[in-house]
C-alpha cells in the first residue's frame, strides 16, 4: 500500500507545485516579486501585472481543468466501452471537434480561440451523439459495437479533415497544425470560465454517477438485478463523456493519452471502485496536464513547446516504465 | 463444425478443414481484384485496351509510350496498391489474434508512428525527398517495433496485454515527436509531410514494389502456418500451452512477420487509414468466422486498397483525394453501415 500512497502523494505536490511554479515561468522576464505583486496587490497599469493576471492566471487553472475533465472523462469511458485501451476521445469526440475548427478555420481563415472554443464544443458533441447511436446504446449495450462505432466515425471525420488540409490554403494548414497539438497558448479568462462551468457540471454528474458505474462494470444482467436501469446509467455516462471531454478538446485542443493513461494509473492507486477512481483520475490528469504546461514552458521559454506534445513526451515514458513494472489490472 | 458448412482435404497425415462459406467469399474477392486490377490499367490519359495489353505482354507493343506507360507506371501503381492493401490486412489479422482485442492493429500499438516519425525527421530536418523517405520510413518503424518488443519483455515472455500498453506508451511519444516536428517545422516542409503522411500510391515505381512483394511472397506462408496456434492462444496462454503451443515462440515469430509486413506496406505508401483495422473485422463479418481468417483479411485489404485507387482516380473535382484517405472514408462508412443495419436487424424492422 505504501507504493499506492507514494503515487497520491506525488500526485497531490505535482499539481501544486507545477500550478505554482508556472505562475513564475513565461516568455517575458517577470521577477517573483513582481508575480507576487501582481496576486496580492494588483495594479491595473502595471503591464507585468496585467500579463500575469490575463496570460498566466487563467493558463495555469485551464490546465488544471483540462485536465481533471480528460481524466475522469477517460475512467467513465473506460468503464463505458469495458475497453482498457479506450481514450475519451474515442467517442468520436476528439475527431468531431477536430473537424468543427478546421471547417471553421478553412471557411474564415483565421482562427479566433473564444469561437473555436463554441464550434469545438458543438462539433464534440455532435460527434458524441452521433456513435452512442449508431452503437445501439439507446436500446442495449455492447461494448465493442461502442468501440467499434467509435473507431469507425472516429477514421471518418479524420480523413475528411485530413482531406481539407491537404486541399487548402498554406495558411488555413498552419493555423490548423498549432491548434491540432494541443496548445493552451492565448488562452485567457474568456475561455477559462465556461471551461469551468461545463467541466464542475460533468465532474459532479461522473461522481453522482459512480455508483451506478459500479453496478454496471459487474455486467448487464449483474446490473439490472442489483436494481440499476443500465439505458439511463449508460445515457448519463455518454453524457458526461461528451461534456467533460468536449470541454477539453475545445478549450485545448485534441489532448491524447491523458484521459488513457491517468485512469490507468488511478485504478493502480485506488482499485476499481468508481468514487475514489474519478477522484484520482481527476488529480492525475490535473498534475499531467499541469507538469506538461511548466515543463514546455520551462525548456523553450521563447516559444514554448505545446501542452500536448509535452503530456505525451511525460507522460508515455513513464506509462512505458509503470507497464513493465506494476500490474496494470486489466477490466 | 459439419459436412454442409465446411470440408475436409486429406492428404497421408495431413489435413485441412476448408469452411465453405470462407472458401466462397474468397474465390469472390479474388475475382473482384482480378476485375479491379483489369480497371486499374485501363483508366488514365493514355487510352489502353485489352488487345494493346496482350501486344505488350506478347512483346510487340504498339508504341513505346504504351509500353512505358503500362510496363513502368501502372503494373507498379497497381502492384503497390494491391501488395499494400494485402499486407496491412494480413498484418492487421494477426495483430488483432495477438492482442485479442478489435483496436489491436500496428496503427494502435506504434509501428505506423514510428514510420511516420522516420518518413518526417528526413522530410523536415534533413530536407530529403524521394526514394529515400521509403528507407527513413522503414527503419523508424523497425526501431519502433523493436522497442516495443523489448520494452514490453519481462522475464524472456511477453504478455499481449503488456505489449498493447507499451504500444501506446510509446506511439504516443512518437506521436509527440511527429507533432512537434509538423509545429515547429519550416511551413513547406511541413506541408510536403502532411502530404506523405495523407497517404499516397502516385508515382510509385518497380522500386517500391520489389520490396514489398518480396516480403509477402517470404513471409506468407510461414504466417498461414502460424495463425493455427495463434487462434488456440486467443483461448488463453495458460490453455495453449499445455496443448502443445510454444506460447512465446510463436508470438514472437508472428509478431515480427506481422510488423515487417506492416513496416514495408507503410514505408511504401504513407499511412494507410484503417485497412489493418478494418480488413479482419470486414473478413471475419462476410466470412462468418470465429477465428482470424488471415487469407480473406488479406484479400478484403488488397480489395480496399484497390476500390479507394480507383475513386481516387476517378474523384471528380479538382481536388487531392490520397488513397490513404480514401480507405477511411470507404472502410468507415461500411463499418458505420454494418452498424447501422445490425441495429434495424435488432429493432425487428
Amino acid at each position: 500500500m505504501t507504493m499506492q500512497r507514494w503515487l497520491l502523494w506525488a500526485a497531490v505536490l505535482g499539481v501544486v507545485i507545477s500550478a505554482a511554479a508556472s505562475l513564475f515561468v513565461g516568455p517575458r522576464d517577470i521577477t517573483m516579486q513582481t508575480t507576487l505583486a501582481a496576486l496580492t496587490a494588483f495594479d491595473p497599469g502595471d503591464g507585468a501585472h496585467l500579463l500575469v493576471r490575463d496570460q498566466r492566471l487563467p493558463r495555469v487553472f485551464l490546465a488544471l481543468v483540462v485536465g481533471a475533465g480528460l481524466g475522469a472523462a477517460g475512467a467513465v469511458m473506460q468503464t463505458l466501452s469495458r475497453n482498457p485501451l479506450a481514450d475519451p476521445g474515442l467517442l468520436g469526440i476528439s475527431a468531431g471537434a477536430t473537424l468543427a475548427i478546421v471547417c471553421l478555420i478553412a471557411a474564415t481563415g483565421q482562427i479566433h480561440i473564444g469561437a473555436s472554443l463554441w464550434a469545438g464544443v458543438l462539433g464534440a458533441s455532435a460527434g458524441g451523439v452521433t456513435v452512442f447511436f449508431l452503437a445501439g446504446m439507446n436500446q442495449s449495450h455492447d461494448p465493442i459495437r461502442l468501440v467499434l462505432a467509435g473507431a469507425a466515425l472516429s477514421i471518418v471525420l479524420m480523413t475528411v479533415t485530413k482531406v481539407i488540409t491537404v486541399n487548402a490554403e498554406a495558411q488555413v494548414f498552419d493555423q490548423f497544425r498549432h491548434w491540432a497539438v494541443g496548445s493552451l497558448q492565448g488562452r485567457g479568462w474568456n475561455i477559462l470560465w465556461p471551461s469551468i462551468g461545463l467541466t464542475v457540471i460533468g465532474g459532479i454528474a461522473a461522481i453522482a454517477l459512480a455508483r451506478p458505474l459500479d453496478a454496471l462494470a459487474l455486467g448487464q444482467d449483474f446490473g439490472q438485478s442489483l436494481g440499476a436501469d443500465p439505458r439511463k446509467i449508460w445515457f448519463a455516462a455518454a453524457f458526461v463523456v461528451v461534456v467533460l471531454c468536449g470541454t477539453a478538446t475545445a478549450a485545448a485542443g485534441p489532448i491524447s493519452f491523458v484521459g488513457l493513461a491517468a485512469p490507468h494509473l488511478a485504478r493502480h492507486i485506488t482499485g476499481p471502485a468508481h468514487f475514489p477512481l474519478l477522484l484520482v483520475s481527476m488529480l492525475i490528469g490535473a498534475a499531467l496536464v499541469s507538469f506538461a504546461n511548466l515543463s514546455g514552458r520551462l525548456i523553450d521559454p521563447a516559444s514554448q513547446i505545446d501542452v500536448g506534445i509535452m503530456a505525451a513526451l511525460i507522460g508515455g515514458p513513464v506509462f512505458v516504465v509503470l507497464a513493465r513494472r506494476l500490474r496494470l489490472n486489466s477490466l | 463444425m459439419t459436412a454442409t458448412t465446411h470440408m475436409t482435404l486429406r492428404w497421408k497425415k495431413w489435413s485441412l478443414v476448408i469452411a465453405r462459406r470462407a472458401l466462397w467469399l474468397n474465390v469472390i474477392l479474388l475475382g473482384l481484384l482480378f476485375l479491379g486490377s483489369y480497371v486499374a490499367l485501363t483508366l488514365g490519359r493514355l487510352p489502353i485496351g485489352p488487345s494493346e495489353m496482350w501486344e505488350v505482354a506478347r512483346g510487340t507493343p504498339p508504341s513505346r509510350a504504351i509500353e512505358h506507360v503500362l510496363i513502368n507506371i501502372r503494373i507498379p501503381r497497381l502492384l503497390v496498391t494491391i501488395g499494400a492493401g494485402a499486407a496491412l490486412g494480413a498484418s492487421g489479422a494477426v495483430f488483432q489474434a495477438i492482442s485479442r482485442n478489435p483496436l489491436g492493429s500496428p496503427d494502435i500499438i506504434g509501428f505506423t508512428t514510428g514510420a511516420a516519425t522516420g518518413a518526417l525527421t528526413w522530410i523536415i530536418v534533413f530536407g530529403g525527398s524521394g526514394a529515400n523517405v521509403v528507407l527513413a520510413a522503414m527503419i523508424g518503424a523497425l526501431i519502433a517495433g523493436g522497442a516495443v518488443y523489448f520494452l514490453a519483455r519481462k522475464h524472456g515472455k511477453v504478455s499481449a496485454y503488456r505489449l498493447v500498453l507499451t504500444g501506446i506508451g510509446v506511439g504516443a511519444i512518437l506521436q509527440a515527436i511527429n507533432a512537434l516536428l509538423l509545429v515547429k517545422g519550416d511551413l513547406d516542409l511541413a506541408i510536403s509531410a502532411n502530404l506523405w503522411l495523407a497517404g499516397s500510391v502516385d508515382g510509385r515505381d518497380w522500386g517500391h514494389v520489389w520490396p514489398l512483394w518480396a516480403g509477402l511472397i517470404v513471409l506468407f506462408g510461414p504466417m498461414l502456418l502460424g495463425m493455427r496456434p495463434l487462434a488456440m492462444m486467443e483461448m488463453g496462454d495458460d490453455l495453449a500451452g499445455p496443448l502443445g503451443v510454444a506460447v512465446e515462440q510463436t508470438r514472437r515469430w508472428m509478431l515480427l512477420a506481422a510488423l515487417l509486413l506492416a513496416a514495408l506496406a507503410t514505408s511504401a505508401t504513407g499511412p494507410i487509414a484503417f485497412v489493418a483495422l478494418a480488413a479482419p473485422q470486414l473478413a471475419r463479418k462476410l466470412g462468418r468466422s470465429g477465428t482470424q481468417p488471415l487469407v480473406g483479411a488479406t484479400l478484403v485489404g488488397a480489395c480496399l486498397m484497390l476500390a479507394a485507387d480507383l475513386l481516387t482516380r476517378v474523384a471528380p473535382f479538382a481536388i487531392t483525394l490520397p488513397i490513404g484517405q480514401v480507405t477511411g472514408i470507404i472502410g468507415g462508412l461500411y463499418l458505420i453501415w454494418l452498424l447501422a443495419g445490425y441495429q434495424r436487424q435488432r429493432a425487428g424492422l
